[in-house]
């Protein structure tokens, strides 16, 4: 399915792979193609919250980074390069690989639930200084979303911060999957992939509501209607 | 043939090689350049050479070599004082320490990196046998 014009630069997902073909599954979830496969439009993007994102670490170093968004050279490159240890967790890989490629299995299974967590997020408590979730939030069922978060809640260290990006658009039909690599500190290249439907789209009430045990939450909302959003542990 | 693959494919020559129908339990200690594209569980040491795991590899160990170019399959820790290539198709499970570190697209990576600086040499008398890498990771989508 097509995206409307000013919906296909926009922000999304941290995966790329084969345009899917036909249109969306009805259940909303297409199986998850293969990374760095398949055509790729790429593009730059200003990124406000990445610009908060660093400059809560700037002048520090030695900080520990958990990439969610999987390896990718610039990422790497760029957090190293500041000084920075960084975890990379290929969060949709591993939510693929325990919950199968097209979602035949409940991400309400509460053993699902905790196996995946051991896969993708098992650390000791307070281990990060900071959190690139990307967009990975909006490829989980309401039951996994809450664990994720707050498992989440619990590896970040108090007082540390979390980039995580939403559609602010609640009726969006599909959406490409992205890969995101950081240039500068304000500056994403986006690669986007095929398309999906994700699983659920937030509006500030909602996401306030499901960062409400965090310290505060703060918006900022681009041309590409996307929500890119800070959370403070 | 491009000549990419036939860079890849000649990066085993000169290597003492684990071909890909043998498996090895326990600790192997390599004083050459090294070429696995069997099984190996256990330790392998490189200090001064080039590790390569090659496509059909598969590495359960803690791994030191001067250079680590991963291929195939490596479960464990890696320290590469020079550097580790992660390619496309490979998948690497552990802890990396190195000096630099290149990761092509399509590789699987899970763990954490510490970029550590090369010590420089002691006493003084010996000159240095190659400069220190910068600490920088590599340009991004570099391949050969």
């Amino acid at each position: 399915m097509p995206l409307p014009g000013p919906l296909k630069n926009m922000f999304r997902g941290s995966k790329g792979g084969e345009p899917p073909k036909g249109p969306v599954a009805p259940s909303g979830r297409q199986p998850f193609p293969k990374r760095h496969s398949g055509e790729e439009v790429t593009s730059t993007r200003t990124s406000r919250g990445l610009e908060e994102f660093f400059n809560h670490i700037r002048d520090q170093s030695g900080l520990t980074i958990l990439d969610l968004g999987g390896a990718t050279q610039q990422n790497v490159s760029f957090i190293t390069n500041l000084g920075h240890r960084l975890y990379s967790e290929d969060f949709l890989q591993i939510l693929s690989e325990t919950f199968g490629p097209e979602d035949t299995v409940d991400q309400a299974n509460p053993g699902r639930i905790e196996y995946f967590l051991r896969q993708a997020l098992d650390y000791p408590e307070g281990q990060f200084d900071g959190v690139l979730v990307w967009d990975v939030l909006e490829y989980l069922e309401p039951a996994l979303l809450n664990a994720v978060v707050d498992r989440l809640q619990k590896i970040v260290r108090p007082k540390s911060y979390m980039l995580s990006f939403f559609h602010s658009d609640d009726k969006l039909d599909a959406v490409p999957f992205y890969t995101f690599r950081i240039q500068e500190t304000n500056t994403l290249h986006v690669a986007e992939r095929g398309l999906h439907r994700p699983v659920q789209l937030f509006n500030n009430r909602s996401l306030e509501k499901l960062f409400s045990r965090f310290g505060s939450v703060k918006f900022f909302l681009t041309k590409e209607r996307l929500r890119e959003v800070i959370i403070k542990v | 043939m491009s000549n990419m693959s036939v860079g890849r494919v000649d990066e085993n020559k000169g290597s003492a090689t684990i071909g890909k129908a043998v498996k090895i339990v326990g600790q192997i200690f390599s004083k050459e350049d090294l070429y696995v594209d069997g099984d190996v569980e256990g330790t392998v040491e490189a200090l001064e050479h080039r590790l390569i795991i090659g496509p059909h590899g598969t590495v359960h160990a803690t791994v030191k070599a001067r250079e680590v170019v991963a291929q195939g399959t490596v479960q464990g820790n890696v320290e590469a004082t020079e550097k580790i290539e992660i390619r496309k198709d490979a998948k690497l499970v552990g802890d990396i320490r190195t000096a630099r570190i290149i990761i092509e697209d399509g590789a699987y990576f899970k763990g954490s990196i510490d970029i550590v600086k090369p010590e420089p040499a002691k006493g003084g008398s010996k000159p240095q046998q190659s400069a220190p890498a910068p600490v920088a990771a590599a340009a991004p989508n570099n391949k050969p």
